[in-house]
């Protein structure tokens, strides 16, 4: 028991009557409320800021780069000469001719043997090989006449979308008159059509800007990521229970702590160095190839989800493990039925974090030559060159022909959109299993 | 000198066992503690502590905040061996056997000796899945058809089966407190324990909760050695047969219930029972 002093007694006094009404009081008030005011428009203003950024850099790309969404494509009518092609080999015809005869006949005028060359440079050089292919799928058409949609040439694609400019002198253009008379023409006869340019998806990289797209790239890049997880995800768990749950708290514990944590901040080009030197050069692994840069990748996703795993794992109630402990489970009893299964929302939501940067890293998988040259989507492999989203987006951006300004925007655009649909994944699991267990 | 304290002094219900002293021959006691002394780091928490505790009854632990009856509780299970700067000395034999002889499978002891914590605790798993964990870690059950036996009748004896009987299922967590400490004692008898550690069972529960705990504590000490720790001095006489009074981690007092409520011999336990201090 302690006795109140006199002092104690004045202190514990309630203020003058009237202190809360006087104007001295209110003036406080006012500056109070300014400041919450002002603390609230900081918070306001730098949101702002930041979506203001966000939106500048997504309305550039798009504006950029809707258009490679569009592939302007000329209807025509080819007729398969069995003189042309033969039968019993259908894939060795001479689809070439077919295709030029069928934009020579749009304009019998064209005898000279130079415009004749000009024209028909009016169609995509893949032309050829989209008739070839319908004809080995419908080897019954020979001898007939068909009619098909192929895609036009980079330069008028990009004259119908009204990149390529009219206004300049025929002098600094990239087509003269005579070819846009051409096109124009087949405009009114009502040939060209705009339609959605699946080849953005479908088909592998190519020289031509019309018929790239980047199955190759995002073969490649599911691959590389596969490859990745395998390799990190169970190594990062095991490490992390390993630290958090059986490493004595030492000297050399903290270390390793450091360390990883370091890791978690070294640039990835570095990382790119390391693949290229013991990976490629020492173990001699096959160059570009996805299993080595989801080794290189792995090496980078590894802190995040150790460190991820860790935060999981020391949010898991003791009252859990203490309960699991009082009814005589071992440690290892413990964590791999109790803990761990708890955890696994959180180290889930690491994990795919993880996975979502490495898929937009591109200076580790330069370094290792991941930006091979991939034509076809068959020679998609673990072991054989392969291409990567954004390694693809820096080849195009690289890229000579107008047509791939559009498509690189195209490009980040795609990878983007990766990006949003795995994080958005990551938030989702996240808030369904935190109610589920708490 | 010893004072003779009034009984009117005291205003404690005493326990209807008044008259069941209970009988401490050698064969009847449960775990013998001799010397034992706890310390966190440089702390000690646990001072020179000897007693011995009986077989068949319930022994309560009271004492002030910070005594150290947690951590002597924590001691019996070896349950303090899980925190980092723990260390405890002293001799704690059940049965005969000395429980910190390294030969000895802790896992098992904590099988063999049950805990049941002041917070409900049940695993975030369906309510046959709490109680039939240990058994199946244990290996008590060699079929599913045994296993089913044991959950029915470890919940049966916890008083919980009839509530829950058609929805063994559900999720633990998704229970009302009183019945979710239910489930952690039908959990921890699910193993067939010798001694059961109770750490403040009821204080996170209703009064109604707490008085069907304190009647499955009755029934259960036909059957099983319980020790108890309680803030509550009431619930002590109600519920135990023998009483130990901590202080600062000093085993001040310790007696037959009735003895220690009526009759205490030190001062520092007639203070703290008549509520002076603490």
């Amino acid at each position: 028991m302690s006795e109140v002093r006199a002092s104690e007694a004045n202190s514990a006094a309630p203020p003058a009557a009237g202190h809360w009404h006087s104007a001295s009081h209110h003036r406080r008030l006012k500056r109070r409320y300014a400041a919450d005011r002002r603390l609230r428009m900081l918070g306001l203003g730098a949101i702002g800021l930041a979506i203001g950024l966000l939106g500048i850099l997504i309305v550039s790309l798009v504006y950029t780069g809707y258009v490679a969404f569009t592939q302007t494509r000329v209807e025509l009518e080819f007729r398969i000469d069995p003189a042309l092609v033969n039968p019993e080999d259908v894939r060795s015809g001479n689809f070439r001719s077919v295709v030029r005869q069928a934009i020579f006949e749009q304009f019998p005028e064209v005898t000279n043997r130079r415009q004749q060359t000009q024209l028909a440079r009016l169609l995509s050089p893949g032309a050829e090989w989209i008739v070839r292919d319908y004809v080995v799928a419908h080897p019954e058409v020979i001898g007939q006449t068909i009619k098909l949609m192929v895609p036009v040439a980079d330069p008028y694609d990009q004259l119908n979308k009204g990149i390529l400019s009219r206004d300049v002198p025929e002098s600094q253009r990239r087509l003269d008159d005579e070819a846009i008379g051409w096109f124009d023409t087949l405009k009114q006869r009502g040939l060209i059509h705009t339609t959605i340019a699946w080849e953005l998806f479908v088909n592998a990289d190519s020289r031509f800007p019309e018929m790239a797209g980047l199955a190759g790239a995002i073969a490649g890049s599911f691959l590389t990521l596969l490859v990745c997880f395998l390799l990190s995800f169970p190594l990062g768990i095991a490490a992390a229970v390993y630290l958090e749950e059986f490493a004595p708290k030492n000297r050399l514990t903290s270390l390793i702590e450091v360390n990883i944590n370091n890791l978690a901040a070294v640039p990835s080009i570095v990382f790119g160095l390391l693949g290229l030197a013991v990976f490629l050069g020492f173990f001699g692994l096959p160059r570009s190839s996805p299993l080595v840069g989801g080794m290189v990748l792995s090496l980078m996703t590894l802190p995040t989800i150790i460190i991820a795993t860790r935060a999981t794992l020391k949010s898991v109630p003791p009252s859990i493990r203490e309960a699991a402990l009082g009814i005589g489970a071992s440690q290892h009893q413990v964590i791999l039925h109790h803990v761990l299964p708890l955890a696994m929302p959180g180290i889930l939501t690491g994990t795919i974090i993880g996975l979502a940067q490495a898929l937009g890293e591109t200076a580790p998988l330069l370094l290792i030559g991941m930006n091979a040259f991939i034509p076809s989507v068959e020679s998609i492999g673990f072991f054989e060159p392969a291409t990567a989203l954004p390694t693809q987006i820096y080849s195009w951006a690289d890229s000579p022909e107008r047509g791939f300004v559009a498509r690189t925007s195209a490009a980040i655009l795609v990878l983007l959109g990766f990006l949003i649909v795995m994080n958005a994944v990551a938030i989702y699991l996240r808030q369904k299993f935190e109610r589920k267990w708490s | 000198m010893n004072e003779q304290f009034r009984t009117s002094d005291l205003s404690i219900a005493v326990s209807p066992h008044i008259g069941t002293r209970v009988s401490m021959q050698a064969d009847a006691v449960k775990v013998r503690v001799r010397n034992v002394n706890a310390f966190y780091g440089e702390k000690q928490a646990l001072k020179n502590v000897s007693m011995d505790i009986p077989a068949r009854a319930v022994t309560a632990l009271i004492g002030p905040s910070g005594c150290g009856k947690s951590t002597f509780l924590r001691c019996i299970n070896r349950m303090n061996d899980t925190i980092p700067n723990a260390r405890v000395t002293g001799d704690i034999t059940i049965d005969g056997q000395n429980i910190f002889d390294p030969k000895l499978d802790v896992v098992q002891l904590r099988a063999r000796v049950g805990m049941v914590f002041q917070k409900p605790n049940p695993f975030p798993k369906s309510i046959y899945e709490n109680v039939a964990y240990g058994p199946r870690i244990h290996g008590l059950a060699s079929n599913r058809a045994e296993l089913d036996e044991i959950v029915m009748s470890s919940l049966e004896k916890a008083g919980l089966l009839k509530e829950v009987r058609d929805r063994l299922n559900d999720l633990g967590t998704g229970l009302s407190g009183g019945q979710q400490q239910r489930l952690c004692i039908a959990r921890a008898i699910a193993v067939s324990p010798e001694v059961i550690l109770m750490d403040e069972p009821c204080s996170a529960l209703d009064p109604i909760a707490t008085a069907k705990i304190e009647e499955l504590i009755d029934e259960l000490r036909e059957n099983y050695c319980i020790v108890i720790v309680t803030h509550s001095m009431q619930q002590a006489a109600r519920v135990s047969q023998r009483t130990a009074f901590f202080h600062l981690g000093e085993l001040i007092e310790e007696g037959d219930t009735a003895e220690i409520f009526t009759n205490p011999r030190k001062m520092q336990t007639r203070d703290y029972i008549t509520g002076r201090y603490g």
